[in-house]
């Protein structure tokens, strides 16, 4: 199955969670979200939430920024 | 300062970004006295395990994330619905840029995207031009702020256009309004808080000055005696002298 994360392109064995996509790719959990299609999924919603060919997934952090 | 029934004992607000270390950021926030600071969504890489930038700032510090980079009303609702479910704050600093150049905002697309966001109940500050109507509409749009800008980002200009500072100040004199952007030093913030600016955000002036703590507090400062001026009523203007000793009984 074919995701795009971040805008690149990954592929993954069955049809993983949410979750289980962070946990793969390593990823801290604190303070991230997640956005799936460009809706937000909230983090309770993490484990239910189950990919499919072609979801495309934001994750984003914050940095540092004070404009643009 | 009060943003949405929020009180804020320093008029001051800054950023995270262009510090030349993690240290010499956490010791300007020290300096400057500030209790809320605004960062950026990015995107998380995933090629490397990067340590979270927020483990850097003070806890005690209110974080305001931002939309900057944004250039359509779409991307910055999105980055803040992504930035509310990530920090739980409803506070979000509106940025939507019209011109790379410049990065004047586009105001027709921040306008759209302020109502969309004061719908879904955030508490939104606005990066805008220095433009009364503008102003106007953002508040009846349910912005919980004014943030006109003195000056293009990054530019270090001070306040370019006082007149409309000082006209925002006097035909909306309930509104909070920050002064977002293009402060230099600290007589810029004076100035920008001498017009009756409830508050100043800057990034650049103090981190990319040679010492960014020492900066941090001409700055913390500057917006106090400026507010002081402003509360305290200036003299007017006069073209010619007006002595300060009585006329009488000086030797002959």
């Amino acid at each position: 199955m074919k995701v795009y994360v971040n805008g690149e392109a990954r592929n993954f064995n069955g049809t993983p969670s949410l979750a289980e996509l962070i946990e793969q790719l390593n990823l801290p959990v604190a303070r991230i979200a997640i956005e799936l299609n460009r809706e937000v999924v909230r983090r309770s919603d993490w484990g239910s939430t189950m990919l499919k060919d072609e979801d495309r997934i934001e994750i984003v952090h914050f940095v540092g920024g004070g404009k643009n | 300062m009060i943003i949405a029934g929020r009180e804020f004992s320093s008029r001051l607000i800054i950023g995270t970004g262009k510090y030349r270390s993690y240290e010499q950021m956490r010791s300007a926030h020290e300096a400057s006295g500030a209790e809320m600071v605004t960062v950026a969504v990015r995107r998380v890489p995933l090629d490397r395990s990067s340590e979270s930038f927020l483990d850097y700032l003070n806890p005690a510090l209110q974080i305001l994330p931002n939309t900057a980079g944004c250039y359509t009303a779409e991307d910055a609702v999105r980055t803040a619905r992504l930035a509310r479910e990530a920090l739980q704050t409803d506070l979000v600093k509106l940025e939507v840029i019209g011109d790379q150049t410049t990065l004047f905002p586009d105001n027709e697309q921040t306008l759209e995207a302020a109502r969309i966001l004061v719908k879904e109940g955030f508490v939104v500050l606005p990066y805008f031009n220095d433009d009364l109507i503008m102003a106007k509409t953002l508040l009846d749009a349910g912005c919980a702020a004014i943030m006109p800008l003195a000056a293009p980002i990054g530019s270090g200009l001070g306040v370019q256009n006082p007149a409309n500072l000082r006209i925002m100040r006097e035909q909306l004199p309930d509104a909070t309004m920050i002064v977002d952007a293009g402060v230099g030093t600290a007589s810029d913030a004076a100035i920008a808080m001498e017009l009756g600016a409830d508050g100043v955000l800057m990034n650049t002036a103090i981190a990319e000055a040679e010492d960014p703590a020492k900066m941090a507090t001409a700055m913390k400062l500057a917006i106090e005696a400026g507010r002081l001026a402003y509360v305290a009523g200036r003299m007017p203007k006069k073209l010619y002298a007006s002595a300060s000793s009585p006329l009488t009984g000086v030797i002959r």
